[in-house]
Order: structure tokens, then sequence, then C-alpha cells
């Protein structure tokens, strides 16, 4: 079955992998396309793997989300310092079951197919 | 002449209809192009105005993701066909003033295809197609995460917790027990009932840990002030003199580049820029302060800004409640007016609702919720995006 990412910044090789644009003047790491780097003004980039694991920053368990049923929203920071946000998986959602400052790394799962048969790849974190 | 203001460079995009390009790739391309021009970078930069008729939600701080997050002041200007100008005449009028020597105005527009990271996309069920910045192919609200502001906070606050052990969800409950029951004495607060801990803890929750008890409530209102020159003022009626207020700082910053800016708003840097920067001009400290209204959009927000507005000891927020400084008769009085999270939040209104509360309080016009002889207060607001303004405010030495 045909697939692709939810969004540019996942690369569907083996294994997936998130990929960032590293500004060649001063390294700061960006998930989306940059005209020119937050951080330094620089113009140039290049695009770099990331790291598949890092450490659980901070998270909330959305109890009113736009689909129903509660998720957990996580944002974590790789192990080579990119921070990046997305669901945390393959866990309760209650406070207790969360391990703030924890170890987690990078899962992909498929989300939705559209008519021609092409299947969405959403990726995650779960705890290790 | 010697006040004069001069350009030094300029540059335009082509006009046009540019599918494949956002409004972000055209900004960016007339910022660089006159900076180019003027031999300058964005680090030459002191102030900036950004106009744009269509663009929404802090659009020149999208700008400077693009092109320096270097904190400076900024100007997001919206005048019908005379945004550009009124850009251009922003940062001109500070140039005039001597708050800085090199301002860039900006405006941008795009009226084909609004496909920047904060309008909504459209996305193709029928076939997946990549849209916008992050190439995404379905709504990702609840998948990736979430951007919903019950949510950032939340998050603002846990990664506060983690940071600094022990802030736990009490911790946070007890930012709005304080603020519902000082609220209680306000006529003007949207909502005047004082919960118990129990009842903040056991609302509904929106998203751990802010529950509906712990969020500001949606509301209408309007706040004005109005102020002078020194030189006017010693001619006015000697009543109006003695009620006076002096406005002893009124600082501005944008968010400085950190590596969470993409995905959790940082609203602690520039708010701690903005606090020391206007405790250095007013020539006073935190613990000058008789009373301090801050944003508390969401309760957990209250508690990082203790810290940031350096009313507690780096990394002392969760004591900082505990110990009851923040209540009305405590050590540094917040929010005495029921802050957000009582008094209410209609949007615009917000930023100046919070100056009446303090130049009521330091006129001793404050009625049932007047704080005994109030001398020096501190305002602070921040617009998500993010744009932090703390304005000092002291009595007349009368």
């Amino acid at each position: 079955m045909p697939s692709l990412p939810v969004v540019d910044y996942l690369s569907l090789a083996d294994p997936p992998r998130l990929r960032g644009n590293r500004c060649l003047t001063c390294s700061a790491v960006f998930l989306q396309r940059h005209n020119g780097c937050a951080s330094c003004s620089g113009r140039t980039f290049e695009q770099i793997d990331l790291p598949p694991t890092g450490m659980l920053r901070t998270f909330t368990i959305v109890h009113r989300g736009k689909r129903g049923d509660p998720f957990v929203s996580a944002v974590v920071e790789l192990d080579d310092g990119t921070i990046v946000k997305s669901n945390l998986v393959d866990v309760p959602p209650t406070p207790e079951s969360i391990p703030l400052g924890g170890r987690v790394e990078l899962v992909t799962y498929p989300v939705a197919t559209d008519t021609h048969g092409t299947e969405a790849i959403a990726f995650g974190f779960r705890p290790v | 002449m010697s006040d004069s203001v001069w350009i030094v460079g300029t540059a335009m995009t082509p006009f046009g209809k540019f599918r494949d390009r956002d409004v972000l790739d055209l900004a960016s391309e007339a910022v660089f192009g006159a900076l180019d021009d003027a031999a300058l970078s964005m680090h030459d930069v002191q102030v900036m105005a950004v106009g744009s008729q269509f663009e929404t939600i802090t659009f020149g701080q999208r700008v400077l993701q693009q092109v320096g997050q270097t904190g400076i002041p900024l100007y997001n200007v919206h005048n019908a066909c005379a945004t550009g100008a009124t850009a251009l005449r922003s940062v001109i009028m500070e140039i005039r003033a001597g708050e800085a020597d090199i301002g860039l105005a900006l405006g941008a527009e795009q009226m084909t295809n609004p496909g920047t990271p904060f309008a909504m996309p459209r996305h193709n069920a029928e076939t997946f197609t990549p849209t916008g910045r992050a190439g995404a192919v379905l709504p990702t609200e609840g998948m990736l995460g979430t951007g919903q502001m019950f949510g950032v906070f939340a998050e603002v606050g846990l990664d506060y917790a983690r940071a600094h052990g022990g802030v736990d969800f009490e911790q946070f409950a007890k930012v709005a027990e304080k603020n519902h029951a000082h609220a209680v004495l306000n006529p003007l607060a949207q909502y005047r009932d004082r919960y118990s801990l129990e009842q903040i803890m056991t609302a509904e929750m929106l998203s751990y840990p802010n529950t509906l008890l712990m969020a500001c409530p949606i509301g209408d209102g309007a706040a004005a002030t109005v102020v002078v020159s020194e030189k006017r003022l010693r001619t006015m009626d000697p009543d109006v003199r003695r009620r006076a207020v002096r406005i002893a700082a009124s600082v501005m910053t944008t968010d400085p580049y950190t590596p969470e800016t993409e995905v959790l708003p940082d609203v602690n840097t520039l708010t701690r820029n903005a606090a020391d920067r206007a405790y250095e001009v007013a020539g006073v400290g935190p613990e000058d302060l008789d009373l301090v209204e801050l944003h508390d959009c969401f309760a957990t927000a209250e508690l990082v800004h203790y810290d940031n507005l350096r009313l507690c000891e780096p990394g002392g927020a969760g004591d900082f409640i505990d110990s009851g400084a923040p209540w009305r008769d405590g050590r540094t009085p917040v929010n005495v007016s029921g802050g957000l999270l009582s008094k209410g939040h209609p949007i615009g209104a917000t930023g100046i609702a919070n100056v009446y509360e303090v130049t009521t309080q330091l006129r001793g016009e404050a009625g049932d919720r007047q704080l005994p002889d109030a001398k020096v207060g501190l305002t602070h607001v921040i617009g998500l995006g993010s744009a932090c303004c703390v304005h000092v405010l002291e009595r007349a030495a009368t």
C-alpha cells in the first residue's frame, strides 16, 4: 500500500526518522522550512536526520480535545536538543502513568487512508 | 536638521499571484532585501513595525521567526490601506522619540493563497496533498500533540514543574483559589464566586493540570487610559495632578530565539527580559512592589510568572504560592482584581484593564479591595506568539 507522512519532517525511510533543517551558520535546527534562521538570521540550511530518542520535557492530558477521547500531548527534547511536539502513545492518559523527564522513543503508525488507498503515517513517542 | 529621519535601505518583491510561495516567503525576501541594501543585519535593527490587513495573530513575530528573533520591540499594524505607511510612521516615531536609532518597517500581504502556519489549511481527504509550511496532509491537532491554549499553558506549567521539582497539581490550583477569592471584592469582575481548593481540583478537567476553574472565561469589556506629558501635567488642575500616577517604566519585548520556539511558545524569556528592563528603568526592585497584576490566562501561567517577574526565589514559585505571599494580605499581592481567571479576559481590553487596577489602587480609590498604602505597582501582559508588555506605575510623591 502506498504511504506518505502526515508532515514533511517525518521521513518514512527504514527506520523512520524525523528530519530537521540545520542552519549552516549557527547549527540551530528547525522542523519546518525556514527562509532564515530565527537564532542568528543566517539564510542557508542543510537537511539532517534527527535522533529517534529523547526526554519527555513536558506534557498535558487534553480532555476537551476535538477528537473526543483524552490524549497526551508531549513536548520531547531529542538527544541533539531539538524540541518536537506530538502525542505520547502506549501509555494510559493519567498523570501517574506519564514519566515526566523520562526517556521516550519515536514510533510511527497509520492514521488515515485517502480514496486512492494512500495511507497517511503519523509519528508519536512512547516511554522507553 | 538634526532630528530628521533618513531612509538607508529599501526593497520589494514582485507583485503578482504566487501559488508556490506563502506570505512569510514574501515578507522574508523584502526584509532581507532592505537589510542588504542598507548593509545591515537583523542584529542592528532595534525596533520593527509589521503591517498586514489580512494576516492575524502576531504576524510580525512569525516574520521574526523567519528572519531572526532578536527580542526587539515590535508593532503589529493593521490600518486598512494605510497599513504599510502606518508601520513606517511607527518606526519613524520611535526614532524621533529617541527610543531607537535603527528601525525596520515591513508591509506584506497575500490575497490569493493564505497558506501560512496559522491559516486554517484545507486538507484534501480524497487525495492526500501536503499543505502549508510542514507539508501536512491532515489536520494535526490531537494527532501531533495540541496547540489549544489550555493545553499549551498546561505544558508551560509542567515544564516548570519538571525543571523545578515539587510543583504539583494542588499548587497550580491554589493560584485559582486565590484569584477567585480576590474577585469577590471587585464589582467589575465577570465572576465573583469563591471556590474551595477541592471544588477547583475536581472541576471539569480541560487539559491536565488546568481544570475549568483554572482557565479564564470568554467575555466582553473595554478599558482606556489617558496619558499626558509632564509639561502638560504642570498646567492641569491641582485635583488632577494630585491623582496623577507616574509611568516609571514602559517596556515591550518579543520572544528571543530558544530551541522550543517552533513547538512550545517560550513565555518565560521575554517576560524576564521585560521585567528586568522595567526594574532597571524604574529604579525599583520586585521587593518594592505593593501589587502586581500579571497575565493569569490559566493558573499554570500565573505560577511561572512569579518566577519570571522575580517575585520569588529562582525555582521557588511553588513555595511562593504555598506561603500565601501573593494573596491580598501577603508580601506581594498578585491579581487583587481577580485577574484574568475571575475578572475576565476580553482580549483587547486586558492590557489596559490591569493598568486601571493598579492606577486605582495607587490613588487609594479601590473601595472594598483597596490595599493599604500602595505606592508602586507592576502590570504584565503576554500576547502569545509572542509579545510582552510590562509597566511600572508609581503614586505621585506629594
